[in-house]
């Protein structure tokens, strides 16, 4: 059952898998824009933990390790930015463009070498022969560990922002940061912890484009996945189920304009690569329209620095 | 009642000193169990950093605490809420976009499942005629209602010593006395309230021994009841007081004349405003009272020019500006103070030079072929800091690193200085010494004396009661028909704000 050249099976199957190393940045960016700071080195995070990722993976030999490596690559130059705004109040927003610009410096840097070598694959997590089912085998059983950690951490992330103290406050400090210090909160400690778990999603993300995506190392590999998945966040009004939507829409615009090309579509390939940004525009526009003043659940402190005076 | 309570805390010789400043030193003073005990003082007396040490805020620099006989120094608020000491804040520490129950919820320390919190909530709310919906969005409540939250989430936890800061300055009077009824109920059951304070009468109907601070020290303890208002007002200032005398200036012709103005406010979880009408006359002050976010902010930037209207429905001596910005409306004649010392009235980071220059430069002439001229602002910024008494090293300091009570000053100065025909200030006291309050309102009946036309929108009832000839209520929106001060009676007052919000269906006093 083809569609122009194209099946729906096959492509629901691969924009989840697309789509994941923008699910994972933007919600750990999700959970750092609650806490109220706004981090926009999401891209220099990913490109970063891309490589970590694919050194630990190569010299390790374990695609897992690898997943950890980046991650671990991910928290640390986050935590350059957590010390840079949370401890000498640095504006966020020109920190947050430093840290990407650093970490696709250092990347380049430290990629020396490693061109060419190919990773340790990631493979299927399933069994063949759930995965050679029709239809639900390649859309529910045919994708390795980490399609189906990013939807685990979609739920988890939901339900602690929702129903657990932790996610209160968290919620707290990104509404009001002088409120939570007033009841005793460590406003800049919950926000360094959000910005380093952040920092660690992204990184895992960019691990997952380096490991399994393409899979090899090329300067810039992650090629402004960071920046789709801020504007996830926004598109997805800070919540996480909506983040995973927005992660497969864009994800599914992605492989549906690669398969397009492949197939020869009359459309030119340009009007298709800027659909996913036509689309945030238009969202965006929508929203805001609805309630002025109060941008659609925007964190009221997000993007502030926080001192606690007297 | 009995002098034979318990003790519950004991404060002995607490000191505690920032940079440049000594905000307690020796302090001493005990509360026992049941005790409603003021904390009276100025502005930078040192009542928010005493007890801010009593709730693990701020650690003290020597000095002992001793809570029910056991040595007290909690290092975070946590543990002193666990001990029993809770706190409701002068500016609340809620968040708009939780609800009621999550509010509560951020300030215990081991809260219950959710719906049984709402449970909770809810009982405790009927037993002290505090009436709460927990699943209400904070940013939708009243600031009476909001109070109610902080109060709330303090009795959930039991609490043996309740500390308030300031409550009664958002609340109508009506909501005082249900304010004041809750904590008498509290009283009687044995919970001690330290109430602080600087509105005397409120002390002397409800505490029952108050400590007075002065520049950080304790001058003298007394039983309010015992003592006149003006008595404990001098102990607090360290001088006689003044009271700000009338000159009987002539009323002349409508100065300022707004008619069925109507805007959508611009602030989140604003309130619009609703066909707004009034007229003030040359030397007449009219007094708008209301509670908090009834429509004042919207009204100060309706009149200053930060929101437009129509032409017509704004005019400054017979001449339409409500389309004029408010350049062209300084121009026009008509200055305005807003309420927000740090972000609206100033720029904080600028010097007190600058800041002049920010508002004054129009009316003052203070710019000479496009530039700015340094020497007449400087000499303008001089003359405001000599005229109104501003304590501060030099014009060329930070608005910042200004008390707020002096930077207030400083501002109320700038506009009142530059010789307006119409004057419009909203809080002009707020956080301001008595002292320098009663200045302040000095100022305001001078400039009217002269003929000026002055709105003052203020939630401090007395200080309108003092200043204006006409008063008015803005209530969601909407302003009463203005009335002559002389004769009104609080209870009048409290019905024209709608009494206690969501308590009684609003009554509408005729004039």
């Amino acid at each position: 059952m083809d569609l122009g050249g194209i099946n729906p099976v096959i492509l629901i199957a691969t924009l989840m898998a697309s789509a994941v190393p923008i699910l994972l940045a933007a919600l750990g960016e999700t959970v750092v824009e609650r806490a109220g700071v706004l981090n926009l080195g999401v891209e220099g995070m990913m490109v970063i933990g891309a490589l970590g990722g694919f050194i630990v993976a190569v010299q390790t030999g374990s695609p897992v390790m690898g997943f950890i490596g980046g991650a671990v690559a991910g928290a640390v130059l986050s935590l350059i930015f957590a010390a840079l705004t949370q401890v000498f109040l640095a504006n966020q927003v020109a920190t947050g463009l430093a840290l990407t610009l650093f970490g696709l410096g250092v990347s380049s840097l430290g990629g020396q070498g490693y061109n060419g070598i190919k990773p340790p694959p990631t493979g299927q997590l399933l069994p063949d022969v759930l995965a050679d089912l029709p239809v639900v085998g390649p859309i529910l059983f045919g994708h390795d560990w980490v399609v189906y950690f990013s939807i685990l951490m979609t739920a988890v992330l939901w339900w602690v922002l929702k129903s657990t103290r932790i996610g209160l406050i968290i919620r707290a400090v990104g509404e009001s940061h002088e409120a939570a210090h007033a009841l005793g909160y460590k406003v800049n400690r919950i926000r360094l912890m959000c910005i380093a778990f952040g920092g660690a999603m992204a990184g895992m993300g960019g691990a997952y484009v380096s490991l399994a995506r393409v899979p090899q190392w090329v300067d810039g590999i992650t090629a402004g996945a960071g920046w789709i998945a801020l504007a996830i966040v926004v598109f997805a009004s800070w919540k996480p189920w909506r983040v995973l939507i927005g992660a497969y829409l864009f994800g599914g615009i992605t492989v549906l304009q690669l398969n397009l090309q492949v197939a020869g579509s009359i459309i030119p390939v340009e009007y298709l690569s800027m659909a996913p940004y036509l689309i945030t525009i238009l969202v965006l526009v929508i929203m805001s329209a609805g309630r002025k003043g109060k941008v659609n659940g925007a964190p009221a402190a997000l993007g502030q620095n926080f001192h606690a005076s007297r | 009642m009995t002098t034979t309570r318990p003790e519950l805390l004991r404060v002995e010789g607490i000191t505690k000193a920032y940079p440049g400043v000594v905000a307690n030193s020796d302090v001493s003073f005990a509360i026992s169990e049941g005790e409603i005990h003021a904390l009276l003082g100025e502005n930078g007396a040192g009542k928010s950093t005493m007890v801010k040490m009593i709730y693990g805020l701020v650690r003290p620099d020597t000095g002992t605490m001793t809570l029910r006989g056991a040595a007290y120094q909690p290092a975070k608020p946590a543990e002193a809420r666990r001990l029993g000491v809770a706190m409701v804040f002068q500016h609340f520490s809620l968040f708009e976009a939780l609800n009621v129950a999550e509010n509560v919820a951020l300030g215990m320390e081991n809260p219950p499942p959710m719906r049984e919190l709402a449970a909770r909530i809810r009982a405790v709310s009927e037993e002290y005629g505090l009436p709460l919906d927990p699943s209400r969005m904070v940013g939708d409540l009243s600031a009476g209602e909001r109070q109610r939250v902080e109060i709330i989430r303090c009795l959930l936890q039991d609490p043996k010593l309740l500390i308030m800061d300031e409550p009664t300055s958002v609340l109508t009077p009506q909501e005082v006395e249900i304010l004041f009824k809750t904590l008498r109920q509290l009283s009687s059951e044995g919970t001690a309230i330290l109430y602080i304070s600087h509105k005397l009468e409120e002390i002397k109907s409800l505490c029952d021994e108050a400590t007075i601070l002065r520049r950080g020290k304790v001058v003298a303890t007394c039983t309010p009841r015992e003592r006149t208002a003006r008595e404990m007002a001098e102990l607090m200032v360290g001088t006689a007081l003044k009271t700000p005398e009338r000159r009987q200036g002539q009323k002349g012709e409508v100065a300022l004349g707004v008619s069925d103005l109507s805007a959508a406010s611009p602030i989140p979880f604003g309130t619009s405003l609703k066909g707004v009408s009034f007229t003030v006359a040359k030397g007449e002050v009219l007094g708008i009272a209301g509670v908090a976010g009834n429509g004042q902010d919207e009204l100060l930037l309706a009149l200053s020019g930060e929101l437009k209207a129509a032409a017509d429905k704004v005019r400054v001596a017979g001449n339409a500006v409500g389309d004029l910005g408010p350049v062209e409306r300084r121009k026009a004649g008509l200055v305005a103070a807003p309420e927000d010392r740090y972000g609206h009235a100033a720029a904080p980071d600028m010097s007190l030079v600058e800041n002049a220059f920010l508002t004054a430069g129009v009316r003052k002439g203070l710019t000479k072929n496009g530039f700015v001229d340094w020497a007449g602002t400087r000499a303008f910024a001089e003359e405001i800091i000599k005229a109104y008494d501003v304590r501060t090293p030099g014009p060329d300091v930070a608005a910042r690193a200004l008390s707020g009570g002096n930077l207030q000053k400083f501002l109320m100065g700038r506009e009142l200085m530059q010789g307006a025909a119409v004057i419009v200030i909203n809080q002009p006291t707020w956080g301001v010494d008595a002292a320098a309050a009663a200045q302040i309102r000095q100022s305001i009946l001078d400039r009217a004396g002269e003929g000026a036309a002055v709105v003052v929108i203020s939630q401090d009832l007395d200080e309108l009661l003092e200043v204006s000839d006409t008063f008015a209520v803005l209530n969601e929106g909407r302003l009463t028909k203005p009335r002559p001060t002389e004769g009104l009676t609080m209870d009048e007052i409290g019905l024209m704000m709608g009494g206690a919000h969501g308590m009684e269906v609003a009554h509408h006093v005729q004039a």
